[in-house]
């Protein structure tokens, strides 16, 4: 039987790896994969923490947060399209007209 | 009871949502359809103000109950309820923002000729709004349509404003919605302390009205609201707000900020600072009567030498409303019955001096002083209407202006009898700036070319004139069937605020200062 | 039943209401049309060539009757129903006014109080002002001379005015004015009094204004007008005083409150000081007094007609009426009552001197007005309040009279005003010319005339009372004989002598149709004939006039107990050596102006240029005009603009303006955060979550 520290540190090792993705990559696809990567890093932390607590709550929010994950990366790739189709580009430093 | 029982049970809430059904109807009119979205509007207005004839049919003077209340809990869980009711100090405040609505549109017929549909929904959600301010006796609820007001008169001034509506537009939102924010967390606390004295919470008004509020805290409320109503009134000095705005606005805005408005800043002191902070509301009342008539000479000073016309009527604005406060803080029943008077006759004067200006604004494209000049001669009838009004705004015997400022300097001479001396002198200055803009814009020689080609008012312009020439008149010679209707409510008034008052001040030593009431900590 | 006629007292105002409405309405309707055409507009449509365009004429004179190619040949009906109309509204007025006086006559002089409520006007609390309408000895008076001779000028104006196009507007005026001073002498209390004090004013200040289009006309309007409300400023103050003092407005509650407040010690001799006061302020104001009496004399850009009726017969009396009305406050003051005698003596003589000077005839006639409101007030001021009714009432007859005979001068005189571009009129004029020597010798007090008798009232009064003094005595008697010289001088320079006038508009000079010189006629007999109701018992008369305000007055001599006004004469001989000294300076000042005037017809110039500053301050009377320009006009306005720019625009708009560029460079600067780099934003997305966490496990593992 795994303890559950080992699941939070898989969780943990995760969520860094998605943060990492999101903060050092310029390709918005990459980032969105990486906050998915992140998604699930917390995913695993709320079932891990749902079964030592024998609550099912913990596994219900994990198929709450893939349901809105899903979502996400239907409307944000769809977004990202509309995006390359405009700008011919997918790099964020090249992406800046959000500002002032 | 004969007559319509369901309609009679729900007759305020009829007149709130009157307007809202008016601007839902508009949106499946077509766009271009401009005559169908005039008539339709004036017709939605039209019924409006034949409804709230009823609430006078129904009114009961003799009571200072609210009347026609309706009350269904709205928000349950946080005590917060749809309340509505009139009594004798709303009842024509509301009255007269059913009769400017459609004398509005109708002058909008012509002056306003692009995003007509816009205009007409905004004018209608603006007259929905300003019927719930003077009904709401919640105050959650009086706070939802006193910043509903804010909006559509935002868009009206923004777009079918003057060049610097931009600029105008701005200043009058930020301006009130500082003021108004204030009042939100005075509301809350109030609300707060409501609950750690009874242990319920609730925003009606009435069993607000019951609660003894410790003086200290009344003294930061009372501050609250107090700049929250100067800066609607406007009192000098938060007053330069007003003439950007009622000189950038379309006519019809202008009306509707004159004579609707601005009575919403004194009928809140009226109906909320002053009922709720006796104590703290006559502590303050030497400033307040100080700056009613420093701003009673100073917008007739400034009246007087602008180019403007419609600063001019702006600035005389200022002066008026200072009027109405000193009335109000005489704090006895003939200056309080002369402040509310002088309300709905602020409301006829300007409104109609507006109008006035309007007519010629849309013939020539200028209001300039300077540009006009024997029109007499050109416009007889317009003349006509035009003198009539500005002896109204003068006040002279005879017309409505009079009743209310003899009313208002009457009950304020027993109270502060040189303040009132000095604010008499501002009827002075009310002939000078008047007559000489009058003797400058309609005496003397036509001296440009294109005034002589100027129109008389036509049919439609005297037909939404002489109802305000009317009631010029009316409320001049007999202004019993006003007064009478209010005197129950403003005796109330001034009986609860003397006990409220003196329960309040219960225990505090006589002949403490302000000082020491207020910011002493007491140990 | 005589006593029921009292009951139609309201129709007294509601006639000239009526007439109001009905020619506002011909006004509207008919005239309108018709006024457009001739003036050419809308453009097509032929204008006659006549100076409506602005820049073609500079001035139009008044009375303007070579302008209207269509003169009153062409006039349309409507002009005959206002003819009819207007005159008619007032003459019915006058009728009932007879009527309800004659019945008031009819009850013995105790009972000769009659008060009839129509409805409440403003009621608020204990305070009550009503419409109501009181006849008295006093009003009663007052209501037939407003009637009688507005009537006769009713008249007149539709022979005066018939050239002018604006014809149902003038008579909608004057009715209004009639309506107003009804109003103001039938009142029953301060407030309704007030509305009628207002009124007249705005009446006033149409009427100066009616030739609008003219600059000089419209400023005096404006003038008059705001004068008037720095009197009626006082005036609403003394109404504040008299409710919370008396708790009542109405005249009878007012009076009748006196005795018993005045011993419990609330009505004080100060605070009747202060009513009255205020009140006096209200009076000098309407009764063109110093310091107020500027505006009269602009007032005759009116219509010549307006100027004899409101300017001088009724609307400027009414200080006199209301200070006597309210005689009994004013008896409880004796400092107010000083103010009152001083400033009335003051204004008598001060007037009188610029009359001297002027060359206007109008204008002679205004200084002239001015000087004898000063002898009214002087009367009230002395406690001699039925002697300045009964001046007010001499004083309509005679000086409407020479009003209007200036009008028929001027009317003949294609609107020449000046009398140095008259003389020799009285060949044309002979009508005009008789009945003004007649009323020139009535205000001059020659003994039997009406001027005399109201005049020499005063003056005795004024040496005798109680309350007068010899000082006063004198400024009234030298006021006389300056008032006899320059009545005389405008008489000499107008109808005798060489003619002066212009050769082109002395052909058509010509007497005054019959609508003007009929008025003329019976105000003659009025001036000649008007004082015999009050000559003194001293003349062998008993001064029935007296009498007849007794009751009033009476009631007033009683409230204020100390102040016995009305005295018994102290020496017959006595009154006879000062009704002597007044005769003989009268005749004084008649034979200097004769001497001047047709004698030595060159010395008046040389005696202006012997003293030339002290010709030139009288000439422009004393520069008050200058002064108050200088000193409040300007002052005012100038103040007014730096409100305006630097207290308004620069330091409030400065502050609120300020706070915005505040915020808004704030942001400015703050927004060069948002880079636009979304990885910029993630990481400081994760530093804020690190910190957060970092802190919420700090404090979890610190307690």
């Amino acid at each position: 039987m795994i303890e559950p520290p080992a699941y939070l540190l898989l969780s943990a090792i995760l969520f860094g790896i998605g943060v990492v993705g999101v903060v050092a990559r310029r390709n918005i696809l990459i980032i969105l994969m990486s906050v998915e990567v992140m998604l699930n890093g917390v995913n695993v932390a709320f079932v891990a923490v749902g079964s030592y607590l024998g609550d099912a709550t913990g596994g219900i929010f994990a198929f709450m947060v893939m349901t809105v994950a899903a979502a996400e990366a239907a409307v944000g790739l769809a977004l990202l399209i509309a995006l390359y189709r405009i700008r011919e580009t997918i790099d964020i430093t090249e992406l800046k007209v959000l500002k002032w | 009871m004969t007559g319509v029982p369901l309609l009679d049970q729900h007759l305020l809430s009829v007149l709130i949502g009157l307007p809202l059904v008016g601007a839902a109807a508009l949106l499946f009119l077509p766009r271009e359809g401009h005559r169908t979205i005039r008539n339709v509007t004036f017709l939605f207005t039209l019924a409006e103000f034949l409804l709230s004839l009823l609430v006078v049919a129904r009114f009961e003077s003799g009571t200072a109950a609210m009347q026609l209340v309706e009350s269904v809990p709205w928000i349950p869980r946080y005590g917060i309820g749809y309340i509505v009711g009139v009594d004798g100090i709303s009842l024509w405040l509301l009255m007269l923002t059913t009769f400017i609505m459609p004398i509005t549109i109708l002058s909008a017929y012509s002056s306003v000729q692009k995003h007509v549909k816009e205009f007409m929904v905004f004018m209608l959600i603006l007259a929905t709004a300003m019927v719930g301010v003077f009904v709401a006796t919640d105050l959650f609820l009086f706070y939802v349509f006193w910043e509903m007001v804010l909006i559509p008169m935002y868009f009206l001034i923004g777009v079918w404003g003057g060049e610097r509506r931009i600029y105008a537009a701005i200043k009058f939102f930020l301006y009130t919605f500082v003021g108004s924010v204030l009042m939100l967390v005075a509301i809350l606390a109030l609300y707060f302390h409501h609950y750690a004295v009874t242990g319920t919470y609730t925003t009606d008004l009435v069993k607000l009205y019951s609660l003894t509020i410790p003086v200290k805290m009344q003294f930061w409320l009372f501050a609250a609201f107090f700049l929250a109503f100067a800066f609607k009134v406007p009192m000098f000095p938060f007053h330069t707000w007003l003439p950007d705005a009622h000189t950038e606005a379309p006519t019809a805005g202008s009306v509707i900020l004159a004579a609707v408005l601005l009575k919403m800043g004194t009928y809140g002191f009226l109906r909320f600072a002053m009922a709720l902070f006796p104590v703290a509301a006559s502590d303050f009342t030497p400033l307040i009567v100080t700056l009613a008539v420093i701003g009673i000479l100073y917008g007739a000073l400034v009246a007087m030498v602008q180019k403007d016309v419609k600063r001019l009527v702006a600035y005389s604005s200022v002066a008026h409303l200072g009027f109405v406060m000193l009335g109000l803080f005489a704090l006895n029943l003939q200056g309080i019955e002369g402040g509310i008077l002088q309300m709905i006759n602020h409301g006829v004067s300007t409104g109609a001096l507006f109008l006035v200006v309007g007519i010629i604004y849309e013939r020539r494209h200028t209001r300039l002083i300077s540009e006009f000049g024997g029109l007499s001669r050109v416009l007889p009838v317009f003349a006509f209407c035009f003198m009539v009004i500005t002896l109204s705004s003068i006040g002279l015997p005879g017309t409505n202006g009079f009743v209310g400022e003899f009313l208002i300097m009457l009950g304020a001479f027993r109270t502060h009898m040189w303040h009132t001396a000095v604010a008499a002198t501002g009827v002075i200055f009310a002939a000078v700036y008047m007559l000489w803009m009058f003797q400058r814009v309609m005496y003397g020689k036509v001296t440009q070319e294109e005034n002589l080609r100027l129109e008389d008012m036509n049919g439609r312009e005297v037909a939404y004139m002489l109802p305000l020439l009317l009631l010029v008149f009316w409320i001049g010679v007999y202004p019993q069937p006003f007064l009478r209707r209010m005197d129950a409510s403003v005796a109330a008034f001034v009986t609860r605020f003397e006990a409220q008052k003196q329960a309040a001040l219960r225990g505090s030593p006589a002949g403490e200062t302000m000082l020491v009431r207020y910011f002493d900590s007491g140990k | 039943m005589v006593s029921g006629v009292l009951d139609y007292l309201w129709l007294v105002p509601a006639f000239p209401l009526l007439g109001v409405i009905l020619n506002g309405v011909l006004a509207l309707i008919a005239e309108r049309p018709f006024l457009l055409k001739e003036a050419g507009l809308p453009p097509p449509g032929g204008s006659h060539g006549h100076p409506s365009r602005g820049n073609s004429h500079a001035t139009e004179a008044p009375g303007s009757h070579g302008s209207g190619a269509s003169g009153p040949h062409s006039a349309p009906v409507y002009r005959n129903v206002v003819a009819f109309l207007a005159p008619g509204a007032v003459g019915a007025s006058f009728v009932v006014a007879l009527l309800c006086v004659l019945s008031l006559a009819a009850r013995p002089p105790e009972g000769r109080t009659f008060v009839q409520i129509l409805f409440p006007w403003i009621q608020s609390g204990s305070f009550l002002a009503p419409v109501g309408f009181q006849l008295d000895p006093l009003s009663s008076v007052m209501a037939l001379v407003v009637t009688g001779v507005g009537f006769l000028i009713h008249v007149y104006s539709v022979g005066y005015m018939s050239h002018e196009r604006a014809f149902a507007r003038y008579f909608v005026y004057l009715n209004l004015f009639m309506f107003a001073m009804l109003m103001l002498v039938l009142a029953n209390n301060y407030l309704l009094m007030f509305v009628g004090w207002e009124g007249v004013g705005l009446c006033s200040y149409l009427l100066i204004g009616y030739w609008y289009e003219k600059q000089s006309a419209s400023d005096a309007g404006k003038k008059a007008f705001i004068v008037n409300r720095i009197g009626d400023f006082g005036f609403l103050l003394g109404v504040f005083l008299i409710f919370w003092t008396f708790g009542s407005v109405s005249f009878t509650d007012v009076f009748a409150r006196i005795p018993l407040l005045r011993d419990s010690g609330v009505l004080t001799a100060g605070m009747a000081t202060a009513i009255t006061l205020l009140l006096f302020l209200g009076a000098t104001g309407k009764s063109a007094q110093i310091p107020l009496y500027v505006w009269l004399p602009d007032a005759m850009e009116g219509p010549t007609p307006v100027s004899a009726l409101i300017h001088a017969a009724t609307m400027v009396t009414a200080g006199v009426y209301m200070v006597a009305r309210s005689s009994a406050l004013f008896l409880l003051s004796p400092d107010a009552m000083s103010v009152v005698a001083v400033i009335g003596a003051a204004t008598a003589i001060f007037s009188a001197t610029i009359g001297i000077c002027q060359t206007d005839i109008k204008r002679v006639l205004a200084y002239s007005t001015v000087s004898q409101l000063g002898y009214m007030f002087l009367a009230c001021g002395v406690g001699a309040f039925a002697a300045g009714i009964f001046h007010l009432m001499t004083h309509a007859f005679f000086k409407a009279l020479l009003f209007l005979g200036s009008g028929s001068v001027i009317h003949a005189l294609s609107g020449e005003q000046d009398m140095r571009k008259m003389g020799g009129v009285r060949r044309y004029l002979p009508v005009t010319f008789v009945t003004m020597f007649a009323a020139t010798l009535a205000i001059s007090g020659i003994p039997g005339l009406s001027g005399f008798f109201s005049k020499d009232e005063i003056l005795w009064q004024s040496f005798s009372s109680p309350h007068g003094s010899p000082a006063l005595w004198f400024v009234g008697a030298l006021a006389a004989g300056i008032t006899a010289f320059y009545m005389f001088r405008l008489v000499f320079l107008t109808f005798y002598g060489g003619s002066r006038m212009d050769p082109e508009v002395e052909k058509h000079v010509h007497e005054s149709p019959w609508t003007m010189t009929v008025p003329l006629s019976i105000l003659a007999v009025l001036s000649v004939a008007g004082g015999w109701v009050g000559i003194p018992a001293s003349l062998g008369g008993d001064n029935r006039f007296e009498e007849w305000l007794a009751p009033v007055f009476r009631s007033v001599a009683a409230a204020g107990a100390h102040g016995a006004a009305t005295g018994a004469h102290p020496s017959v001989s006595l009154e006879f050596g000062l009704m002597g000294i007044s005769v003989g300076v009268a005749l004084a000042g008649i034979g200097i102006a004769y001497f001047l005037y047709r004698l030595r017809t060159s010395k008046p110039a040389e005696i202006a240029r012997r003293v030339p500053a002290l010709y030139d301050l009288v000439y422009h009377k004393y520069y008050v005009d200058e002064i108050y320009e200088w000193a409040v006009v300007r002052r005012v306005v100038d103040g007014s603009v730096w409100l305006w720019q630097m207290f308004d625009a620069l330091f409030i708009d400065g502050i609120v303006n300020g706070i915005a560029d505040g915020v808004r460079s704030a942001g400015d600067r703050v927004r060069r955060l948002q880079a636009g780099i979304v990885g910029g934003y993630a990481f400081s997305l994760l530093a804020g979550a690190v910190l957060l966490v970092g802190y919420i496990l700090y404090r979890s593992m610190v307690p």
